[in-house]
């Protein structure tokens, strides 16, 4: 059942497009052959993935950080709360609050008016990062914050008892100690990324679009079926060839501790 | 090395009117302590008596609230942690999980500024597992060594720093009570080779007792006695200590005048007041149940007419929980050679406990 459409969409990829859509069965490779049409589409998804990924851990960590190490009781409840609620709400509502805001009207006024320039926000890979960074950060705020609070606070105590200074102490126990939840977060956030197709489709307007964007496209739009297979099964074994160069890289680099697991 | 004999005479640490307030508990209040320079001090008391607060502002965790703390004659009460040259075996030992035995044990060597050449921490870690008695086990894990392994690797951890004190926050408390025993055995020869100031933090009397040079009572954030085993345990200042080093029997009575006796239900009973006491004040006289015999017949000194509770085996001992009509129960310690000559008494039998007049100790509660 789990595979059974994966086998579809993959018996499809070698197939021709209807004369009305749809599908027709054959046997040829020229869907793989016309995927440098959608170079653009693997381009973006390719490097605002990564960046995306890169950008959230960047935010959640030193929140995370804050809320399970600094945070009094009351305050840590009041930010959970505050980093869960916006899940309440459909993506594509809060998308809609990011149209406005990065819009004409929104913060490029805001800083016209403060005579800092009036940058065009809305419909540029910013306003597709900063979508991203908004919708997936509860998603890399969540492991990294278990991992933290799961850490034995002792243990910091033990190394400033050794004669060792809080900010080496954070590079030589907290960190390598949290990378499980920043392995796990990194690997969410890029590999539900790399199918995403709503923010660019909102925030970038068209101009920024990802392979998910590509799929709605060809399957919805042109009802070329065969053709869109083709761009999945590609997307598929791109995101196959990236996550296991990435789990590879964070097994070496774990060297078998049982500390540190992926999911 | 000609050595200055005012410095070393010094107390290696010292506790001045040291008093540590969390929101409304004062968890360590107003402590006077003189720690004296490579001996083995012991913090006894249950918990929440503030013993582990007077251990964390020795390490640095917890400046006093008021007070001072001193390090061979240097307050240090803003000096953090990582400046004092202190070290700690933690309770469950705190040791890191991403790093080997031998890592986690030169951590501290890692640490110094400039820093050691790697051949000279790997020769110090290597002395240091031969130290512990873990020689080969360096490159393991921390979660494939036992208990009793992981707190070696904790105290090798800990003195290869070669710090002025070792505190030791009840670290034998994981461990199983034969391998705990021989811990305090290797602790002990430990300190003497080392030449190092122990602090210890324990709720076992026993342990405190077994490996001490000296003992510090605590009840309710503040020191109630110090002093060497054998002190605590033939002149207790007060109940409390008398209860909490070693066993007891207390007879609850009023002193009488002159304070060298009191009067419990009718009975005087002799003894050795600890502290100066009022005729007529509530006090008790205390009485080991080692002190106290068990005959058939009545013999000289104080001799009570018992009836025999119950018995309990303990091998070179016997302990009898006996009961007087008026001063109630209490235990007797008979040993088996004085078992022999007298035989033994079954529950429901007839006896006299008797002790020598005056034995007692008289204590008040406080």
């Amino acid at each position: 059942m789990l595979v059974l459409p994966l086998v579809v969409v993959f018996v499809f990829s070698f197939g021709e497009r209807g004369p009305a859509g749809g599908y027709v069965p054959a046997f040829t490779f020229d869907n793989f052959l016309n995927l440098g049409t959608r170079w653009a589409a693997f381009k973006n998804t390719l490097v605002l993935a990564p960046v995306g990924t890169l950008a959230c851990l960047l935010i959640a960590y030193p929140l995370a950080y804050f809320l399970a190490i600094r945070a009094g009781d009351r305050w840590k409840t009041l930010l959970l709360i505050l980093v869960i609620v916006p899940f309440w709400t459909s993506i594509l509502i809060r998308s809609y609050a990011w149209i406005f805001l990065l819009g004409g009207q929104g913060l490029p006024a805001l800083l016209d008016s403060l005579g800092l320039g009036n940058p065009r926000l809305i419909n540029t890979p910013f306003a597709v990062l900063v979508g991203i960074v908004y919708g997936y950060l509860p998603l890399m705020v969540f492991p990294i914050y278990v991992s933290l609070e799961r850490l034995d606070k002792r243990l910091l105590e033990a190394s400033s008892d050794l004669g060792c200074p809080p900010a080496r102490t954070f590079l030589n126990v907290t960190l390598p100690l949290s990378m499980a939840g920043v392995a796990t977060g990194c690997m969410l956030v890029f590999i539900l990324l790399m199918g995403e197709f709503l923010i660019p489709a909102m925030l970038g307007g068209g101009k920024v679009f990802f392979v998910g964007n590509a799929l709605v496209d060809l399957f919805l739009q042109s009802r070329n079926w065969a053709f869109g297979s083709a761009v999945a099964v590609a997307l598929v074994l791109v995101m196959l060839v990236t996550v296991t160069a990435y789990m590879r890289a964070t097994r070496r680099w774990a060297g078998g501790r049982d500390d540190v697991s992926l999911m | 090395m000609k050595s200055n004999p005012t410095l070393t005479d010094a107390p290696i640490a010292e506790l001045r009117s040291a008093s540590k307030r969390f929101g409304a508990v004062l968890a360590a209040d107003d402590l006077n302590l003189s720690i004296e320079r490579g001996e083995f001090l012991s913090f006894l008391g249950p918990s929440g008596c503030g013993k582990t607060t007077a251990l964390r502002m020795l390490a640095g965790f917890e400046p006093p609230s008021s007070g001072q703390v001193l390090l061979d004659g240097q307050v240090v009460n803003d000096l953090p942690a990582y400046r004092r040259p202190v070290n700690m075996v933690f309770q469950h030992y705190a040791l890191f999980p991403h790093l080997t035995v031998a890592e986690n044990i030169g951590y501290g060597l890692r640490q110094q500024r400039p820093r050691p050449s790697t051949a000279d921490i790997a020769k110090a870690v290597d002395k240091a597992l031969e130290t512990v008695r873990l020689q080969g086990f360096g490159p393991r894990r921390i979660w494939e060594m036992s208990g009793g392994q992981q707190q070696r690797v904790a105290l090798a951890r800990a003195i290869i720093n070669q710090p002025k004190l070792l505190l030791l926050d009840e670290p034998m408390a994981a461990l199983d009570k034969k391998l705990r025993r021989d811990m305090q055995i290797e602790l002990q020869s430990l300190q003497r080779s080392l030449g190092i100031t122990f602090v210890l933090v324990t709720h076992d009397q026993e342990e405190a007792l077994s490996m001490s040079d000296r003992i510090c009572i605590m009840r309710g954030g503040k020191i109630v006695q110090i002093g060497s085993p054998r002190d605590l345990y033939d002149r207790p200042k007060n109940r409390y200590v008398a209860d909490f080093v070693g066993k007891s029997n207390f007879f609850a009575g009023t002193v009488d005048a002159g304070g060298g006796s009191l009067t419990a239900t009718g009975h005087r009973l002799a003894g050795r007041p600890t502290q100066s006491l009022i005729a007529g004040q509530a006090a008790w006289a205390s009485l080991r149940p080692e002190q106290i015999s068990l005959t058939r017949q009545p013999g000289e000194g104080i001799s009570l007419p018992v009836q025999v509770e119950t018995r309990i085996f303990l091998g070179e001992h016997t302990e009898y929980l006996v009961k007087n009509a008026d001063l109630g129960a209490f235990q007797v310690l008979v040993s088996r050679q004085a078992e022999s000559t007298e035989g033994g008494f079954e529950p429901g039998d007839k006896a006299f406990a008797g002790w020598q007049d005056g034995a007692a100790l008289i204590l008040a509660d406080d």
